[in-house]
C-alpha cells in the first residue's frame, strides 16, 4: 500500500517491491476456503423443488379462499340513491347547502348469520387521500403536545385562520374530516354501535395527544368535513384517528364502529343516514359496509387464488420437466452445448 | 531542435532550464479541491448524482430526505478524493526525499554539498559508489583509468543486472583535479523519452587539448535514477534535470483501461437516462393534464387558482425524482467495493505465490477484474511465459560436426571434450567465440569464482558453456579481456563492439590478439543474420541442416562465424565506424550499414543449440483454456520453425492428422498476398469441420499483411483459433492486439519481457510475469504474477 521505498524514484511502484519479499497470510477468508454452498440445479433437484412448492401452497390456497368465503360482507352504494329526485341535477348544490334535509334511510338484508363482532364500515371510491398536496398537510407535532399548538408550518394551505391564529388540528387532513353518520335498528329497536376501541392503540396513547384541544377548528370561511366537539382532546376523538391514518389507494375503507350483538339470517336492519360529506364534486363513490372478520380478516378472495395459482404452476412445470426428464434426457454439464461448441463458425456472432 | 549544455560554465545555461526539482505531483494543496472536483466530475455518472442531490434540496419537488443523495454522494467522492491525496501525498513524500538528497556539485571549481533540486544544467555532479544519479548526467570521468563505471538501471527499466558505462573518448585521460575546471559544450538533442539513445557531441575547450567533436551515446551517460556500483567515484555534466530527464519524460500515467461492463454501464446509464427524460416528460405532462382537469375537482386538495410561474416544471420534475432510482447510486459503490476486493483476493492467493523467486501476484489495476473472465484471444509471448527463459547449452556443432546428438547435452559429449582436450582449431576458434563474442561483465568475487553479468540468457548460457569446456572469461577490464584456456591466460583488446539489434540480429566483436597483434573479427546471430554473409567458398549445407534439426527439437539457434581483417582494412572502416558513431540523425541506421561492411565473407564456425525449457504444467494450462473456448495466439522473435515446435509440444496446435497449419509466407507481396488467399480459403472450407486449424505468420509477412491485407486479415483472424506469428517486433506485437480488439474481443495479453511492454498495455487485461527479463512487463502490467501457470 504504501509508496515510501527508499529509491523514491516517484511512482506507486516500489509498493509493489516491498510486498513482493512476503508470502499471502493464510486464513480461510483471504483463500476463500469459508465453508459455501454452491448448489447445481439439477433436474432432480428442480423437480424436487417445484413438486413441495406445489405441495405446500395448494392446502393453504384452499384453506385461505374457505375463510374468505365465511366471511358475510354487506355492501350498499348510497351517495346517489340519498339524493332527492329534484336536486340528481344538481348534487353539489344539493349537498353544499345548508338548508336540505340531508337525512337518509336504508333497508338491508342480512343473508346470514353473523356473528359478533360485527364491523361498519364506510368505503370511499375516487378519493385520493394520498395526494401529495393532501398526504402532507398535517403536523404530527402539534397533534401530539399542547406545547406545539403554533407548530402549523407544514400544514398549508389549512395552517390559521384569516386573522393568524393557529388552527387545531391543522391541514387538509384534519379539515377534510368524513362526517357522514349511520343510525342502525333492526326491528324498529335501536342497534348500538360501538365507536370505542375502532382507532390504533398507539394513536390513541401516544401520537394524539390527551391536552390537545380542537382550536379555530372548521371556523374559517371553507367549511371542509365534519367538526369536533372542542371539549374533548384528540386523544378521544377515534373517528379523526381512523381519518388521520391516510390511505395508499384511492378505494378504501374505514373503520366506523363495531355491532356487539349477532345479527340473525333475514334481519332487516334499517339504517338512517346523514348524508353529509361531499363526493359530488369530484364523482367519488361513497357506501356502507357491515362485514364480520375471520382469521385472514375481511372478504378476500385474492390471496387464497393467488396461493392456488403459484401451486398448480409449480405442479405443472413439475410434470412436465419430469416428462421432459423421462423423453428426453441430457448429460449435465455437456460442453458441446457451449456457444462456441454448438457452432463451429460461432466466432461470427 | 537542439540544446547546448555549457559544461560547468554558470553565466551561459543558468536559467533556460528548469532546475533540478522533480514533482510527481498532479495536484498542489490550493488546486486539489477543485481540480479532484472537476475530474470527477467529468464522469457522466457523477454529473447524473450531483444534478439529482441538487434537485433534492427543493423541498417542493423532493419526495425523500436529501441527505439520502447527498450522503453516498459525499462518501464516493471523499473515498475516491482521499484515495488520490493519499497517493498524491506520497509522491510529495518521495519528490522531497529526492530533491533534499545532498550531492557534491562544482561550483566556482570547488566541490559543495547542496541539494539535489539545486542541480542546474551544466553542473558538474560527483557520485560515489551506490550514490543514485540525481538527473541525466553525461559521464566526464570515473575511477577507473579506463573510465569504466558500472551501473544498475533496475529503477528505469527493470533490469537488474549490471551496465557498463564509458566516458568519452575525449575525455579519457583527464586528471580527476582538473575535472573540476574542466569547460566544453555539449550538443544534444532536446529532452525525450527513450532511454535507449543519446545521440549528442562533445566538444571541450581549451585548455583541453582536444577540440575535436567526440560523439556521446547512451553507453557514456547515467541516466536519473540509476545507481553507480562497483565503482569508486563518478563525475558528469548535468544535461537533463527535473522533470526533463529521461525517466521524468517517460512518466506519464497510462490510459486508463474500461472493462466490458464498464463500457456496458456507461452506455446503458446513457440509454436509461434518456429513457428516464423520455417517462418525464410523458409522466409529467399528463400529470399537469390530470392537475388541471381532475385535481382542481378535489376539493379538499384546495388548489391555489393561480400558481407560480414554475408551477409547471414542479410535476415533471417530482416524476424525474422518483424516476432517479433507476440509475442507482448504490450500482457505483457496490461495483468499486467488490472490485478492490477482488482485486485483494488475488494479491492475497497462495496459490498464486511463486516460492523460488517468492513473489506473489499482485492485481496493479483493481478495476477490471471481472474483465478476466470475459477473456476471448491470449496473446503470449513464448520466451519466459511458455518456455521458462532459463537457457541451457545443449548441442553443436562445429565445422559439420554435431555433438550432443546422443546424450542430448554437448557438455557431456566425450567427442567434444576430447576435441578440446587436443585442442583442434576449428574447436577452439568455435569457443573463442562463445567467450568473447558478448556483453558479459565478468566478476570475481573475493574467493575467486567467477560470477557473469548478462544481458541475455543466451549469452549467459553460451559464456557458461564455454568456462564449462575450459575456455573461461575471467577478466574484462576496459579494452582489455582476458580468457582462460586450460590455464594459460590469453589476452585481447576488443576494438569494437558491433552491437546487437533487433533489426539486424547479429552482433559482432572486433578484437586485437595482444600476442601476435592479429584483427579477428567474431560474430554470431541468428542463422539468416549469418549465413547470407559467408565466405563464397564455404559449404554452409551442414550447417543449414543442423539449423532444421536443431529447430526440430524446439532448441534455439545461434550462429557462430569469424574473419581475420588486415589492418589496413580495420584502419579505413575504422574511420567511418566513427563518423557514423558520431551522427546525430539516423545513427542507429547508419551505424547497422556500415556495420554490414565489414560482416561479410565471414567464416562459419558453427552452430550452437541452446534449450530453453517449457513451463511446468503448460501443456495442461493451454488445452484447459482451449476446451473453455479461449483462442490462443502466440506471438515470438523465434524462428518459425521453433515457434511452431514448441507450439505442438504445448498443445498448442495437433499433430497432423487431427490439425492442420497453414503457412502465410513470402517475401514481396504479391506472394504473401497469394499465400494468404490460398489460407483464407482452406480456413473457410475447414471451419465446419471438427479439426484444429492454425495459421502461423512470420514477422517479414505480417508486416506486409498488416499493410496492404488488413481486411482478409481480419477475416483470418476471426476465423482461427489458433495463430502463431514468429520473428514478431514488439509494435507488431500490440498492432495484433489492436486488430483484435478492433474486432471487439476482450484479449489479454501475457508477457515477461521489455518486448512485451507495449502489447501488455495495448491489450484490455495485461498480464506481466516478474520472469528472469527483468521487471518491465510486470511494471506496465495490470496484474503481475510470479510464474506462468499454477
Amino acid at each position: 500500500m504504501t509508496s515510501k521505498g527508499a529509491t523514491s524514484s516517484g511512482g506507486g511502484d516500489d509498493g509493489a517491491t516491498k510486498r513482493n519479499s512476503k508470502k499471502p497470510q493464510y486464513s480461510r477468508f483471504t483463500q476463500q476456503e469459508l465453508p459455501a454452498c454452491k448448489p447445481i440445479l439439477t433436474p432432480g433437484w428442480v423437480i424436487t423443488t417445484f413438486i413441495f412448492i406445489g405441495i405446500i401452497f395448494i392446502p393453504i390456497g384452499l384453506v385461505s379462499l374457505f375463510a374468505s368465503e365465511r366471511v358475510v360482507e354487506i355492501v350498499d352504494r348510497y351517495d346517489e340513491d340519498c339524493i332527492p329526485a329534484k336536486y340528481s341535477e344538481d348534487m353539489v348544490a344539493f349537498i353544499q347547502s345548508s338548508k336540505t334535509n340531508k337525512t337518509c334511510s336504508r333497508t338491508l338484508t342480512v343473508p346470514k348469520l353473523m356473528k359478533s363482532p360485527v364491523y361498519v364500515y364506510y368505503q370511499l371510491d375516487n378519493f385520493y387521500q394520498n395526494h401529495r398536496r393532501y398526504v402532507k398537510s398535517r403536523s404530527d407535532k402539534q397533534l401530539r403536545s399542547k406545547a406545539y399548538a403554533s407548530e402549523t408550518s407544514t400544514c398549508a394551505p389549512e395552517a390559521t385562520t384569516g386573522n393568524g391564529s393557529a388552527i387545531v388540528p391543522c391541514g387538509l387532513i384534519a379539515w377534510s374530516l368524513f362526517n357522514d353518520t349511520y343510525g342502525f335498528s333492526v326491528n324498529k329497536k335501536a342497534l348500538e354501535v360501538s365507536k370505542k376501541n375502532i382507532a390504533w392503540k398507539s394513536d390513541k396513547e401516544s401520537k394524539f395527544g390527551s391536552d390537545v384541544f380542537p382550536k379555530n377548528f372548521q371556523s374559517g370561511g371553507l367549511i371542509g368535513g365534519g367538526k369536533l366537539d372542542s371539549s374533548k382532546p384528540l386523544s378521544e376523538q377515534e373517528d379523526l384517528m381512523v381519518w388521520m391514518r391516510t390511505a395508499a389507494l384511492p378505494t378504501f375503507r374505514k373503520l366506523y364502529g363495531k355491532i356487539e350483538v349477532d345479527l340473525e339470517a333475514d334481519e332487516k336492519i334499517t339504517v338512517v343516514i346523514q348524508n353529509n360529506y361531499n363526493t359530488y364534486g369530484f364523482g367519488g363513490k361513497k357506501k356502507l359496509v357491515i362485514s364480520t372478520t375471520s382469521w385472514i380478516g375481511g372478504k378476500n378472495d385474492f390471496l387464497g387464488i393467488a396461493y392456488l395459482m403459484v401451486g398448480g404452476m409449480c405442479l405443472f412445470l413439475a410434470i412436465s420437466f419430469i416428462l421432459m426428464y423421462v423423453i428426453r434426457p441430457r448429460p449435465l454439464g455437456d460442453p458441446s452445448f457451449l456457444s462456441w461448441n454448438r457452432n463451429p463458425a460461432g466466432h461470427f456472432n | 531542435m537542439k540544446r547546448y549544455v555549457y559544461i560547468n560554465d554558470n553565466d551561459m545555461s543558468q536559467d533556460v532550464y528548469c532546475d533540478n526539482r522533480i514533482s510527481n505531483r498532479k495536484y498542489t494543496v490550493l488546486n486539489f479541491v477543485p481540480k479532484n472536483l472537476l475530474e470527477q466530475f467529468s464522469r457522466f455518472m457523477n454529473q447524473y448524482f450531483l444534478l439529482i442531490a441538487c434537485l433534492q434540496l427543493w423541498s417542493l419537488i423532493t419526495p425523500v430526505n436529501p441527505a439520502s443523495t447527498w450522503g453516498p454522494l459525499i462518501f464516493i467522492f471523499a473515498v475516491s478524493a482521499t484515495k488520490e491525496a493519499w497517493d498524491d501525498y506520497n509522491r510529495y513524500l518521495s519528490d522531497k526525499q529526492a530533491n533534499e538528497k545532498e550531492v557534491w556539485v562544482v561550483k566556482q571549481a570547488v566541490k559543495k554539498l547542496i541539494q539535489a533540486q539545486d542541480i542546474r544544467v551544466g553542473n558538474i555532479v560527483w557520485l560515489r559508489e551506490n550514490d543514485e544519479v540525481p538527473c541525466d548526467l553525461v559521464l566526464l570521468g570515473t575511477s577507473d583509468p579506463q573510465g569504466v563505471c558500472y551501473v544498475e538501471t533496475s529503477a528505469l527499466d527493470g533490469e537488474t543486472d549490471l551496465k557498463t558505462r564509458v566516458i568519452p573518448s575525449a575525455c579519457v585521460g583527464i586528471a580527476s583535479e582538473l575535472l573540476h575546471k574542466i569547460k566544453g559544450v555539449i550538443e544534444c538533442p532536446n529532452p525525450d523519452k527513450d532511454i535507449r539513445r543519446f545521440d549528442a557531441n562533445v566538444r571541450l575547450f581549451p585548455p583541453f587539448i582536444d577540440n575535436d567533436l567526440c560523439p556521446l551515446t547512451i553507453n557514456s551517460t547515467l541516466l536519473q535514477s540509476c545507481y553507480l556500483r562497483n565503482t569508486e567515484w563518478a563525475c558528469g555534466v548535468a544535461v537533463y534535470t527535473g522533470n526533463e530527464t529521461k525517466l521524468g519524460m517517460s512518466r506519464g500515467i497510462p490510459e486508463p483501461k474500461l472493462t466490458a461492463v464498464d463500457a456496458m454501464i456507461d452506455k446503458l446509464t446513457g440509454a436509461i437516462f434518456l429513457f428516464q427524460i423520455v417517462v418525464v416528460i410523458v409522466l409529467g405532462t399528463a400529470g399537469n393534464v390530470w392537475k388541471d382537469t381532475e385535481a382542481r375537482k378535489l376539493w379538499y386538495v384546495l388548489y391555489p387558482n393561480e400558481g407560480p410561474w414554475y408551477e409547471v416544471l414542479v410535476i415533471p420534475l417530482r416524476f424525474e425524482l422518483l424516476c432517479s432510482i433507476m440509475i442507482p447510486i448504490s450500482i457505483k459503490v457496490s461495483l468499486d467495493l467488490v472490485k478492490s476486493l477482488y482485486a485483494k483476493f488475488i494479491d492475497w492467493d497462495q496459490e498464486m505465490y511463486d516460492h523460488e523467486t517468492s513473489t506473489p501476484s499482485h492485481a496493479t489495476n483493481t478495476a477490471i477484474s471481472e474483465d478476466l473472465g470475459q477473456v476471448e484471444y491470449i496473446l503470449t509471448d513464448k520466451t519466459g511465459t511458455l518456455t521458462e527463459n532459463r537457457m541451457i547449452f545443449r548441442r553443436c556443432c562445429i565445422n559439420g560436426i554435431s555433438y550432443g546428438n546422443e546424450s542430448g547435452d554437448a557438455l557431456k559429449d566425450p567427442l567434444l571434450l576430447n576435441a578440446v582436450a587436443s585442442s583442434s582449431p576449428d574447436v577452439i576458434r568455435f569457443l573463442m567465440v562463445m567467450a568473447i563474442c558478448n556483453t558479459v561483465i565478468p566478476t570475481k568475487s573475493k574467493n575467486g569464482a567467477i560470477t557473469y553479468k548478462a544481458q541475455s540468457q543466451d549469452e549467459d548460457a553460451l559464456v557458461h558453456a564455454a568456462a564449462h569446456l575450459h575456455m573461461a572469461l575471467v577478466n574484462k577490464s576496459g579494452n582489455i579481456l582476458e580468457i582462460n584456456l586450460n590455464g594459460l591466460v590469453i589476452q585481447y583488446e576488443v576494438l569494437d563492439t558491433l552491437e546487437f539489434t533487433s533489426d539486424r540480429k547479429r552482433m559482432s566483436v572486433v578484437v586485437k590478439d595482444c600476442q601476435n597483434g592479429k584483427i579477428i573479427m567474431l560474430s554470431k546471430g541468428a542463422d539468416e543474420a549469418i549465413f547470407p554473409y559467408a565466405c563464397s567458398g564455404q559449404q554452409i549445407r551442414a550447417f543449414v541442416e543442423a539449423v532444421e534439426q536443431y529447430a526440430q527439437f524446439g532448441l534455439r539457434t545461434l550462429c557462430l562465424a569469424w574473419r581475420e581483417l588486415n589492418e589496413d582494412e580495420y584502419e579505413e572502416w575504422s574511420l567511418t565506424y566513427k563518423e557514423a558513431k558520431t551522427t546525430l540523425v539516423d545513427r542507429e541506421w547508419r551505424l547497422a550499414e556500415v556495420c554490414q561492411r565489414l560482416e561479410h565473407n565471414l567464416e562459419i564456425l558453427g552452430i550452437t543449440a541452446i534449450e530453453d525449457r517449457l513451463q511446468d504444467g503448460v501443456p495442461e494450462t493451454i488445452e484447459t483454456l482451449r476446451k473453455a473456448g479461449i483462442n490462443f495466439w502466440m506471438l515470438t522473435g523465434d524462428k518459425q520453425s521453433t515457434a511452431i515446435q514448441i507450439a505442438l509440444s504445448c498443445n498448442f496446435i495437433s499433430p497432423e492428422p487431427k490439425g492442420q497449419l497453414l503457412l502465410i509466407n513470402g517475401k514481396t507481396e504479391d506472394e504473401v498476398s497469394r499465400s494468404l488467399e490460398r489460407v483464407l480459403l482452406t480456413m473457410r472450407i475447414t471451419t465446419s469441420e471438427p479439426k484444429d486449424v492454425a495459421f502461423v505468420v512470420d514477422g517479414w509477412a505480417l508486416e506486409i499483411v498488416l499493410n496492404h491485407y488488413r481486411e482478409a486479415f481480419t477475416e483470418l483472424a476471426i476465423l482461427s483459433r489458433t495463430a502463431i506469428c514468429c520473428r514478431v517486433t514488439p509494435s507488431q506485437k500490440a498492432q495484433l492486439v489492436k486488430l483484435l480488439k478492433s474486432c471487439d474481443y476482450r484479449t489479454l495479453a501475457i508477457g515477461d519481457g521489455g518486448n512485451d511492454v507495449r502489447m501488455i498495455q495495448q491489450a484490455d487485461i495485461g498480464v506481466g510475469i516478474s520472469g528472469r527479463e527483468g521487471l518491465q512487463a510486470a511494471r506496465a502490467a495490470d496484474y503481475s504474477i510470479g510464474s506462468k501457470f499454477f
